[in-house]
């Protein structure tokens, strides 16, 4: 039997190749029986196919290594096997169904049942002990679809515990949280461990490791770098992970700018958006913005207080119902009721959800880059299939996108190539204000430098840039001036220079009734 | 580390010359093995026809007789590709085959008009039907399935008002649309069809002078290009197969169908419109991601309406080669149409889930689907086990196109 002081989990020697690929190169992880092991890595290091190894979505035989678990070497070859020893893994999109009740998605597949007839007294009865457990005080009968992304991230942690959970891997589990959903899910974290659960979370977000996890190993190119010890003598900082993530100093995560602001482009004013589903809520309220040309603005704000709302009604009333306000451009007032009208108006939305509203995944890189505004290559109606292939490989140059050539196809591309096939797509529309939507959610380290340098370059050639992110570091890293969204208003705008993570946060959780200017 | 100093040498080189052939043949022929595997598909299925019948599977007028037989299912399936593309399906066409192909025989017989302006009108009231429709489709919302399942009953319902009984007796020159071939206007030689071999030549040569053309620009613009062996090779076959065809159909009783002429420039027609045209793009565009399109500034409304008015339109067209190919109005015309058209895109490569598929693709679908009907025919096989051997091919192309992506993954 294994002691207390054996590591809970060995992988030794972890070698996975797929076909031209090496993923996973010789890595070893150690996880201590009873912490929270973090482990980090650029995106397409070899995280989550390290996770796979182990929770046997790659079976035993199909990679190289040994997984040693509680003392024994264990053969996992479905996920099945592994959570029969108490190794659960929650995948970052949640697997969750969504007409089934919270009770029915904890069991699925592990139902309460004699003989095949489900047991619903204990099916209910269990779901609330558990749901007790996690801190959730939903009615185990709720459907899925019914309760936020938060929560319905417990009821996976929820469904874990059920299958006597020992060792729980957490892909990227706050990506999709808003801060006040993160804190609780990390606090859990901790509150699991206190029972003796071992936890592995792989994460981006660098303040909740050091927050967490008492060791962190870090995973570049497919190789095992270091693991640390966070409460080691020598304190490790952001910028220690960093360096070993990247394998190099980022001597600033920003590239230095000095912008050259000319005249205002855009202008809203009294601008109101209600909710196309429900008209009587208001969800940008009475919101006043300027941008100049040369400028970067940012707009800062929480989940839910109107950001992207807002972006999107000015982008052709692309979201909303029942818009109201005037729109200048230029300082002329125009009306632009459609998102062709607002292309052909020079205004660019590059969206927060590049897989679902951004790109073609199924087509390639030169189509997705022509798709917005193809008439400046047609002539007569006929696409100029050669000028699109030299144009579209002129930004795949100018942006340094990793593809062999402009045909290869975008789903295939990592995030951070996405992203700038992305923002081609709306250079190519050749815009004068590009509003960009968390431009470098989803993206590793040093493809967010690269596509800061090309928001910096876009300014620099006189355009006027809108960015709205989640991230306040980025935002004071890139912006100009900043504008705080909270609730549907904006509550307050801070030129670079005054604004610090702490003013910002104050505006963007301005209450409604202490609005001042 | 000498692995990391493998890996970043072909960086530090100068970029890869494109203008020589981009990359080898075997490297080139993997990446379009699907688009050439249905074709070797029928090429086997028609080998093997043509063992097992005796040769008579190629027999000129055999040839003849497939492509005016199956006219009617590229005609649709052409407009049933563009549909499916865009992520919609349309399960009515057979009945407005019917319907159309009645009001044709109608104004022809009752309204006493000339035949060629029965055809006009008849192609104009297709055209009407496919604005209900997409009025449905694209401005209510109405899921398409819903839309041209209601079409399926409404179209065949008022197909049987109209007729009464069967309208027989069209004027001949109605009836050569389909039964008819091109007269031999040139003459023969020896015994081949002049004007069938002036047309085989012709399309040889500008199907030659456009992928020279294209290869040029490639080249001009300093673009990768097939390897020259590809290229080169697609030539000789296409001129060997061009020209087994032209000598088939010129030996063949009448020389070259009317309706091959129509279909030709059909398919020349919509290819184009679909590779070359922003309305084509659109489509593409669409049905690979519906949101991102609309966020693109894609007029998906009017690309959707305009997408089923263009399939009324060649219902239209069907309606008549139907009507002609009959020499009378039935009410019950066009059955199960819409699933020959809808087989052969499936099997022609089209996706399920839409964004992908080509008119070639199609057409060579409905051909596979046509020659597994002619050749079962002559084989003398029950009518109800051709059913079974078709149905299984069309799950098999699906599967295997399924099982190729999977794999490429």
């Amino acid at each position: 039997m294994a002691n207390d002081t054996t590591p809970i989990l060995e992988m030794r020697g972890i070698t996975k190749t797929f076909p031209g690929v090496k993923a996973l190169s010789d890595v070893t992880l150690s996880v201590a029986r009873g912490e929270v092991h973090a482990i980090c890595g650029e995106n397409g290091a070899g995280k989550s196919t390290l996770m796979k190894v182990l929770s046997g979505v790659y079976p035993h035989g199909s990679y190289d290594g040994d997984i040693v678990f509680e003392g024994e070497t264990c053969r996992f070859k479905t996920t099945r096997d592994s959570e029969e020893r108490g190794i659960v893994i929650i995948h970052q999109e949640l697997a969750l169904s969504p007409y089934l009740s919270i009770a029915e998605n904890i069991f699925l597949g592990n139902e309460r049942a004699r003989g095949g007839v489900v047991n619903w007294a204990q099916t209910n009865k269990q779901a609330a002990d558990l749901l007790a457990r996690v801190g959730l005080d939903e009615s185990p009968d709720t459907r899925i679809q019914d309760i936020g992304v938060g929560k319905q991230q417990l009821v996976e942690i929820a469904k874990a515990l059920s299958k006597k959970v020992k060792l729980l891997i957490l892909d990227e589990p706050t990506a999709a949280l808003n801060d006040e959903d993160s804190a609780h899910l990390l606090d859990l974290i901790r509150h699991l461990k206190g029972q003796g659960i071992t936890s592995i979370i792989i994460s981006h977000k660098l303040n909740e490791i050091a927050a967490i996890a008492d060791s962190t190993t870090i995973i570049r190119d497919g190789q095992s770098i270091e693991t640390m010890d966070m409460h080691g003598a020598e304190p490790v900082t952001e910028e220690r992970i960093i360096r070993a993530m990247v394998g190099r100093d980022l001597e600033n995560r920003y590239p230095a700018h000095t912008p050259t602001i000319g005249e205002e482009v855009l202008r809203i004013e009294n601008w109101t958006v209600h909710h196309p589903a429900d008209r009587s809520r208001v969800v940008v309220d009475n919101a006043d913005l300027n941008v100049r040309g040369g400028e970067i603005v940012g707009i800062a704000g929480l989940m839910g207080a109107g950001r992207t709302e807002l972006a999107m009604s000015i982008f052709g009333r692309s979201w909303g119902a029942d818009i109201s306000g005037k729109l200048f451009l230029h300082g002329k007032q125009v009306s632009i009721k459609t998102v062709d009208a607002a292309i052909e108006h020079g205004i660019a939305y590059a969206t927060e959800d590049r897989k679902h509203y951004g790109l073609n995944l199924i087509d390639d890189i030169k189509r997705n880059t022509s798709a917005a505004k193809l008439q400046r290559i047609t002539k007569g109606g006929v696409v100029d299939a050669g000028r699109e292939v030299v144009m579209a490989e002129q930004f795949r140059k100018d942006m340094k996108t990793k593809a062999n050539s402009v045909d290869v196809v975008v789903g295939k591309l990592s995030g951070g190539n996405q992203q700038k096939v992305v923002l081609a797509k709306w250079l190519f529309a050749e815009p004068e204000v590009l509003i960009l939507d968390e431009p470098t959610r989803g993206i590793d380290v040093g493809a967010k430098y690269e596509i800061y340098e090309i928001i910096n370059k876009l300014a620099d050639s006189g355009k006027a840039v809108i960015v709205i992110s989640s991230e306040l570091p980025e935002l004071l890293g890139i912006c100009d001036r900043i504008y705080a969204m909270s609730q549907g208003r904006i509550t307050g705008q801070l030129p670079r220079a005054e604004a610090s993570q702490e003013s910002l946060m104050r505006y963007m959780t301005m209450e409604k009734s202490g609005a001042t200017r | 580390m000498s692995a990391t100093t493998t890996l970043e040498q072909p960086k530090a080189q100068p970029e890869p010359s494109k203008k020589s052939d981009g990359g080898s043949l075997k490297a080139y022929l993997g990446q379009n093995i699907q688009q050439y595997g249905m074709i070797a598909a029928l090429l086997v299925i028609v080998a093997y026809f043509q063992w097992s019948t005796d040769g008579l599977m190629l027999n000129p007028d055999n040839i003849a007789a497939l492509i005016q037989q199956n006219a009617y299912v590229f005609v649709l399936t052409i407009g049933m590709v563009m549909v499916i593309v865009a992520g919609h399906i349309d399960l009515s066409v057979g009945s407005v085959v019917a319907f159309v192909g009645g009001i044709c025989a109608v104004l022809i017989t009752d309204f006493e008009l000339s035949w060629p302006i029965a055809v006009a009108i008849s192609i104009v009231i297709g055209g009407l039907v496919g604005c209900w429709q997409g009025f449905w489709v694209a401005y209510a919302g109405i899921p398409a399935f819903i839309v041209t399942l209601g079409g399926m009953l409404l179209f065949r319902g008022l197909a049987i008002v109209i007729l009464e009984q069967t309208i027989a007796g069209l004027p001949s020159g109605f009836n050569d649309i389909s039964n008819g071939s091109l007269p031999a206007s040139l003459g023969y030689l020896g015994n081949l069809d002049g004007i069938t071999v002036f047309i085989g030549v012709f399309a040889f040569a500008g199907l030659t002078i456009a992928q020279l053309r294209a290869r040029r620009e490639l080249t001009k613009l300093d673009l990768r290009t097939e390897p020259f062996a590809a290229f080169a090779g697609k030539l000789v076959l296409s001129a060997v197969a061009i020209g087994a065809i032209t000598y088939l159909l010129a030996s063949s009783a009448g020389g070259t169908p009317i309706v091959l002429v129509i279909v030709g420039v059909l398919v020349l027609i919509y290819t184009f419109l679909m590779n070359n045209t922003i309305f084509g793009r659109h489509i593409y565009a669409m049905g690979g991601n519906l949101p991102a399109a609309m966020l693109s500034g894609v007029k998906t409304k009017r690309v959707n309406f305009l997408i089923f008015v263009n399939m009324g339109l060649l219902a239209g067209v069907a309606a008549v080669i139907t009507t002609s190919r009959a020499g009378a109005g039935i009410a019950a015309a066009g059955t199960n149409y819409e699933l020959d058209a809808i087989a052969a895109a499936f099997i022609g490569g089209t996706s399920v889930n839409g964004g992908i598929g080509k008119i070639t693709g199609a057409i060579t679908g409905a051909l596979i689907m046509g020659v597994l009907n002619m050749g079962l025919s002559i084989m003398g096989t029950d009518p109800a086990y051709q059913q079974v051997i078709k149905g299984l091919v069309l799950i098999a192309a699906v599967a295997l196109d399924i099982l190729n992506k999977r794999r490429g993954k």
